[in-house]
Order: structure tokens, then sequence, then C-alpha cells
């Protein structure tokens, strides 16, 4: 689903945040995608989602070759992947539910199917109860779950989460980490950049582990760690 | 497009120039005052070429004949004017006629003119009508060649003078307007960028939700144009009411000033105003848009 082939990144400064990766996403899996800070993690999945072109090599995503996309073919692209950060960036003056529906008002959705799927995205991750609610009257865990909600409402093949359990303590990111494996099981792609050992550890599942720009380790079922 | 999509439009574009209250009235007063010069401008330049044109038109020019001549030297002289083809009518007032007309003219003050019935000091003269306006400066040189002509007299200066003045107007009205454009153009650019900074923060994640570039933009497109419109309304109904109270104030102080009336030019002028005040709101947003709205 996914494929990178012999990506080079070298940014307008002169850093070069990746070097001659190549990578293989299948349909379904979940990746975590780990290393230490300034390891290109991010500028990987930026990648994919076009947010930078790549300096060489080729992206492609759902069979389209990303780097030679044009650029009003990128909102479409988009459109099949949801992001989830660590910072969660949600609109602090939009209630819960208006934060959802934004998601969908942004692609110029029907306002019938919007009314449908908001509430019933945010019952599955348990927020059923809290659509009025404003983003600052939610707890860390409860606010990562609205972007995850914005996330997948749209029905993307993938998820990009970027760090999400960074700002939460280990039993919401236990919890968290539930959610993500449910939407997983119902078929969604998952690449999630992660510091976090222990839930890498307990998980098992493949893990894409990155130093100074390179893959250094690609295992199924791995553990942390990005030591050659 | 969707309805609920353009409701969003507006309701987005209307938070913005709330929110922005100050600047949003500034850039329109802006607009607002560079249209009334403009509008202002233009409405002086079409009724001093609508006033030259009138003027132009009856235009006569009077060829005087010299005292001495005799009846059939006269005759002459008409029979000369007559035949060259520039000329479209003349018409013969002889002296006794001059001085009737003097008098009629000079109403109850008549009696200057008391006993100069036999002592006429006017002399016969020929009122000659150009078939072309641009003809009577040249025709008014020939006649003044002709034998027996004392002088030749036109409206010398004033159709001229009317011309400058229409120029002048143009001239000064186009360079204030310019200044003036300019300003309120930098002004709703200056004001869109205020308002793509105070929502930058939702743009990023409009963006990695997947909103088309135009989705992102129109609001702000929007927002310029309602802006520009404001000011051009504005501007619009001070004209149109300022000129109705001229054009009826006018007709009884200076009747002989014959201001344009015609509703469809004047609707143009209007609705010219109204284009370019909606150009002027467009071409502000979208200078803002391409520095400060990289999508």
């Amino acid at each position: 689903m996914i494929q990178l082939n012999n990506v080079t990144k070298v940014y307008a400064n002169g850093v070069k945040a990746l070097s001659d990766i190549t990578l293989r996403v299948r349909k379904g899996e979940f990746i975590f995608l780990v290393g230490p800070s300034g390891a290109g993690k991010s500028s990987l999945t930026k990648l994919m989602y076009r947010e930078e072109l790549p300096t060489r090599g080729q992206v492609i995503l759902n069979g389209r070759n990303v780097v030679r996309m044009r650029p009003r073919e990128v909102p479409h692209l988009r459109r099949k992947i949801g992001l989830v950060f660590q910072d969660f960036r949600l609109l602090p003056r939009k209630t819960v539910y208006e934060n959802v529906a934004f998601a969908l008002e942004v692609i110029a959705a029907a306002p019938r199917d919007i009314k449908k799927a908001v509430p019933s995205v945010l019952k599955m991750v348990g927020l059923g109860g809290k659509l009025g609610s404003l983003p600052e009257q939610l707890s860390g865990g409860e606010q990562q779950r609205v972007c995850i909600a914005r996330a997948i409402v749209n029905n993307p093949l993938l998820i990009i989460a970027d760090e999400p359990t960074g700002n939460l303590d280990p039993d919401t990111s236990r919890e968290l980490m539930n959610l993500l494996l449910d939407i997983n099981r119902r078929g969604t792609t998952i690449i999630m950049s992660t510091h976090a050992w222990d839930i890498v550890d307990a998980m098992k599942k493949r893990v894409v582990a990155l130093s100074g720009g390179r893959i250094v380790r690609d295992e199924e079922q791995g553990a942390y760690g990005y030591e050659a | 497009m969707r309805l609920n999509t353009i409701i969003y439009y507006f309701r987005e574009a209307f938070h913005s120039i709330l929110r922005n209250n100050w600047i949003s009235f500034a850039s329109v007063g802006v607009v607002a005052v560079s249209l009334l010069i403009l509008g202002s401008a233009l409405l002086l330049v079409l009724n001093a070429n609508h006033l030259a044109t009138g003027l132009e038109s009856s235009v006569e020019i009077s060829v005087f004949v010299r005292d001495k001549a005799s009846p059939a030297e006269v005759r002459d002289l008409e029979g000369r004017i007559q035949s060259l083809p520039e000329v479209a009518s003349v018409e013969f007032v002889s002296k006794e006629r001059a001085l009737e007309e003097m008098k009629r003219n000079l109403g109850d003050k008549k009696d200057l003119l008391a006993g100069l019935e036999d002592k006429n000091p006017l002399p016969d003269a020929f009122r000659v009508k150009a078939v072309e306006v641009e003809l009577v400066a040249p025709l008014a040189r020939q006649f003044e060649d002709l034998p027996q002509v004392d002088r030749v007299r036109y409206g010398q200066g004033v159709v001229e003078k009317l011309m400058d003045l229409s120029r002048w107007v143009r001239t000064a009205g186009l360079i204030t307007m310019a200044l003036l454009g300019a300003a309120a153009i930098f002004l709703i650019a200056t004001t869109i960028r205020l308002s793509v900074f105070a929502r930058r923060r939702e743009i990023e994640i409009m963006k990695f939700l997947g909103a088309t570039n135009w989705f992102v933009r129109f609001p702000f497109l929007l927002e310029g144009i309602i802006l520009g419109l404001c000011g051009s309304l504005l501007a619009v109904l001070v004209i149109y009411f300022g000129y109705q109270s001229l054009v009826s104030n006018l007709r009884f102080s200076l009747p002989f000033m014959e201001l344009i009336t015609d509703p469809g030019l004047i609707q143009l002028v209007l609705e010219g105003i109204l284009l370019l005040g909606l150009v002027i709101g467009a071409l502000g947003s979208m200078i803002s848009m391409r520095r400060f709205l990289k999508v």
C-alpha cells in the first residue's frame, strides 16, 4: 500500500534527514516507527502525506506516485490519510462535535452524512456523552480521542500517528492503544511513531527503527530499540 | 457547490470582518473615499464634455460688414459666403434688426438706446453656421480675408478653456484615484493578512484534513470583496444623492448650466464604481493570499 524506493530527503538548509530509505507497508499493517529524536521519523511520515517532497527516490501511496502528483490533487490524497498528533491540534473554540464535523465540512460533505457519522464515531472512541464539551474541558486522553475520531470519521485507508501518547500518562496511553488496535482490526493501516518502549514491547507489532536518517532495523513482532 | 458550503464561506468571511473591526472599517473608508473622488471626477469630466459639445454646436460666426459697403457689395459678400461648402447656413442681420434685438435684450433698460435710430452705430452682419464644429475656426479666418468684411467674431477661447478644464480634471482625478486606489488595495491586503494570521492554526488543520486550496482561500477572497463592495456602495450612495441635489439646485441658480441627467449614463457610472470596488477588494485579498497563504 505504501512503497518508498531509495528515498533521500535533504532540507533546504542542507540537513540530510533521510538517506536511501526503502520501505514497504502492506494494507492493514500496524507499524511502530522508533528512533531517537532527529532520526527522521517525522520526515518519513511527512513524505507520505506530501507535506514534504523527497530530494531523490519515489513515494507510492495506494498505487499513486505522490512525488509527481499535481498540487491540486494533494487534498484528495490527504482525505485518504488520518493524522493524529502529539499536541492534538483541536480547534479550541469549537465543541467536540464541531471539531469532528469540521473534518467533513472542509471536504464539503453533505450535512445529512455529517449528522450521522459524527455521533457514531464519537461513540466508538468512547466520547458519546461529551459532544458539546470544549477541548479545554477534557482530559489529555479524551482530547486525543477526539483527535482520533476526527482522523477516522472520513474512513481513511491509513492513519499516521505522530507520538500520540507523548503527552499522556501510562494508563491513558494503554487505553488509547487499545482504541488504535481496534481501528486497525477493522482494516485501517496504522503507522505510529513513538518513544514509548513499553507499548512497543507489549504489542508485538512490526517495528521499523530509524537512526541518522537510515533504517537500521525492520522486524515483524519486534521490540523497542534502535541499535543496529 | 453545496448550500451549506456557501453559508460556511460567508460565515467565515463575516467572522473575520467583525474580528478585525477597526481595520475593516478603515479599509471600507479608504475604498469609499477613493471611489468617491473617482466618481466625482468622472461626472465632472462627463459634464464638462457635455457642456462643451452643447456650446460648440451653438457656435455662430458673426461676420460684420464695413459701414461704407454698398448694398450690391453686401449681396456679393453674401453670395461668396454661401458658396463655401463648409457653410451650413447664412442669415443676414441688418443694422436696424440688430438694434431691435438689442432693445429687446435690454428689456426695461431699452431707454439707453433712445435716439440712436437716426445714428445707428451697429453694423450690418451675417450670422454663419458651419457644417462641423471643427470648421468654425478656419472658416472664421477665411472670412477675415473677404472684401468689405470689418471684423469676424465667434466663441474664441470658451470651448478650448472648457476642454482644458476637462483634461485637467481627468488627469488630476486619475492620479488621485490611482494613489488612493493603491492605498485601498494595500489596506485590504493588510486586513486579509491579519485574518490569515488569526486563523493560521485553523488553516493548518484544514490542510491536513484535505480541504482543497480554494476551500481554504475562498472565505478570505470573499472578505476582501465584501470590504471593497461596502466601500463602493458607500461611495455610490454619496455620489447619487449628492449629484441629484446638485442637479436640482443648479436648475434654479444657473439654468443655462445644463448637467447630464440621462439616468442610463449615471447608472453606468455607478455600476462601474461598484465593479471597481469589487475588483479592489479581490485584488487586495489575492495579494495577501499569495504571500501569506501558502497552500
